[in-house]
């Protein structure tokens, strides 16, 4: 999950249009950018979408941080691949963000000032190959659990998107698992290193989906506007009962004593993440925010030039062009 | 396969498959950090298109290596002095008018040697180069249009272009100084000699430049030692401790 605490905006808006715009929602009629919207709807949107945007992009810095590393050569084409089509997600999210009236460098300043977030997931490093597995695995393992509903969004742009990202996304899901089969099928060093990724990203990745917020107002009217599909508990309980027997297969320890079966709901019950934690790295704190925001803003700093010797010259050729007619 | 000495055509399929492993390694350090998304995502296709070939190239070298040698073995355990890449693909990246220019440069080379190997007496190597043909032709016609648009920019970018250039300019003569390998190569009918390709590269680039309103530095002096091993630059021992270091820190681990 790349959104992460979408507050919703209230509505202001003349009472009748609301419940008209709410029926259409209701009738799974899909919103189209030239449509009427509340102004709540709209401004709730782009925050998602900006977020599971920027997520993308900063996602590319902790894999990208095993490219140059990556143990053989087909390993390194899959990697990069997958670190590209992490970029190509940005871009069709910004582009549907857009349709909502706001610019993709007008996103981008907001990611590089710290105004807008991206998901916390990317706060935590890459420190051994197979958290490159652990990653695909357990990361897009619940990028999907949220993304899939989601290509049911009554935002038409927004669901195209996950549409073609879910594709994508799967891919990488399976690629990640693989990684770990061969981590733990491999060494007594390879084993731990899985066991070593597993036991940093297990919680981290229980935090994707966010605190609980059956109570949240937000929640509620993201849901009634279908921006938001389940609730974070759901998806949360979802990803455990998906994940433990797949560790099990690979012979791996989900980092928690209390995990058990509760065969009355039917799923495991596990223990809560550390969420004192979890908000220490929206604030900043956690071990990467620093880096990440760095690297971001020295990319965007050190390619001021290019991109304006690359406008420049766009410049040039259209005013020869209209001088030539 | 045209009759040619075993260790010869070795050393031409290493400096194919150095070339676009050292290359496609530097490419892929911008993974992340490009001036623009579009930028991202068009280096880590390149980037990733350069393994690719690797992999056919180095492949082959491993094959006639024999010892039930793989691509990775030849990529991951080799040291130094058995890279037979150009010394200009393993300069460190410098800013991204310099990594685009390098690439230009280098593309420029590929777009008119791979439609001469795809003609090789030598199947095999016709097939590769058939196949990597596609891609540097897509490779050469972005790195020339970013070369000409940050050439023909603003004040900076034209600065930063001209000064890729000359940093970058006693590398390229590299290219074409044919040893006996090539000789053998041309003479078995797998390769032409590089040198018997100059006239068209400096043609193809000359036109480029030109409309980047850049100067060719006036100087054919040329740094050697790359495709011959001889003498690598300080900074290819670096690349290869963080390209190598998994595979020489586990040895025998499958990955």
């Amino acid at each position: 999950m790349y959104a992460q605490m979408i507050k919703s905006e209230a509505s202001t808006e003349d009472p009748k249009q609301l419940k008209e715009f709410q029926a259409k929602i209701d009738d799974n009629i899909k919103v189209e950018p030239r449509d009427w919207m509340p102004e709540g709807y709209r401004k709730t949107l782009i925050r998602q979408i900006g977020q599971h945007a920027h997520s993308e992009i900063v996602g590319q810095l902790p894999e990208g941080n095993w490219i140059t590393r990556a143990p053989t050569l087909e390993r390194k084409m899959i990697l990069l691949a997958k670190v590209q089509d992490e970029a190509g997600h940005g871009l069709y999210l910004y582009a549907a963000a857009e349709t909502l009236g706001v610019s993709r460098d007008d996103l981008t300043e907001q990611l590089l000032s710290g105004k807008m977030k991206y998901s916390s997931i990317f706060n935590y490093p890459t420190l051994n190959w197979a958290d490159i597995g652990a990653v695909g695995w357990l990361v897009d393992g619940a990028a999907i659990m949220n993304q899939v509903p989601l290509q049911r969004t009554s935002y038409g742009p927004y669901s195209r998107a996950m549409i073609r990202i879910c594709k994508e996304e799967s891919f990488h899901q399976r690629q990640g698992y693989d990684i770990m089969m061969k981590m733990a099928q491999g060494t007594e060093t390879q084993k731990k290193m899985a066991q070593d990724a597993l036991n940093r990203l297990w919680y981290p990745s229980l935090m994707m989906f966010g605190p609980s917020d059956a109570e949240s107002v937000h929640s509620t009217q993201n849901m009634a506007w279908k921006i938001k599909m389940n609730t974070n508990d759901e998806l949360r309980q979802k990803f455990v009962d998906q994940t433990v027997p797949q560790a099990q297969y690979l012979g791996l320890t989900i980092p928690d004593e209390n995990l058990t079966w509760n065969e009355e709901k039917g799923g495991y019950d596990y223990s809560d993440p550390d969420w004192s934690e979890f908000f220490d790295v929206l604030k900043g704190n956690g071990p990467c925010n620093v880096d990440r925001l760095e690297a971001r803003n020295k990319a965007w700093d050190d390619g001021a030039w290019v991109r304006d010797g690359l406008m420049a010259h766009a410049e040039k050729k259209r005013a020869a062009k209209t001088a030539a007619e | 396969m045209a009759d040619v000495d075993k260790k010869m055509l070795t050393q031409f399929l290493l400096r194919m498959g150095d070339n676009t492993l050292i290359l496609g390694h530097r490419v892929s350090e911008w993974c992340g950090h490009a001036p623009v998304l579009e930028e991202d995502i068009a280096l880590a296709n390149t980037a990733l298109d350069l393994i690719g070939q690797t992999q056919f190239w180095l492949g082959y070298a491993a094959e006639i290596m024999g010892d039930s040698k793989t691509a990775d073995d030849v990529a991951f355990l080799r040291d130094v002095w058995d890279f037979r890449n150009l010394l200009l693909l393993e300069l460190p990246n410098g800013d991204f008018g310099q990594t685009l220019m390098r690439q230009f440069l280098f593309d420029s080379y590929q777009s008119i040697l791979l439609p001469r190997l795809m003609k090789s007496s030598d199947q095999h190597i016709a097939e590769i180069a058939e196949k990597s043909s596609k891609e540097v032709a897509y490779h050469v016609e972005r790195s020339a249009e970013t070369v000409v648009g940050l050439g023909d920019g603003t004040e900076e970018s034209h600065a930063r272009m001209q000064a890729a250039l000359d940093r970058l300019w006693p590398y390229v003569g590299e290219m074409f100084s044919s040893d006996e390998v090539d000789a053998a190569m041309a003479a078995a009918g797998i390769a032409p000699d590089p040198a018997t390709l100059r006239e068209e590269y400096d043609a193809l680039i000359g036109k480029v430049l030109a409309e980047a309103t850049l100067s060719i530095p006036d100087s054919d002096f040329t740094h050697k030692g790359g495709r011959n091993g001889a003498t690598h630059t300080e900074h290819l021992g670096h690349l290869l401790t963080q390209m190598q270091w998994l595979q020489r820190a586990y040895p025998g681990a499958t990955w």
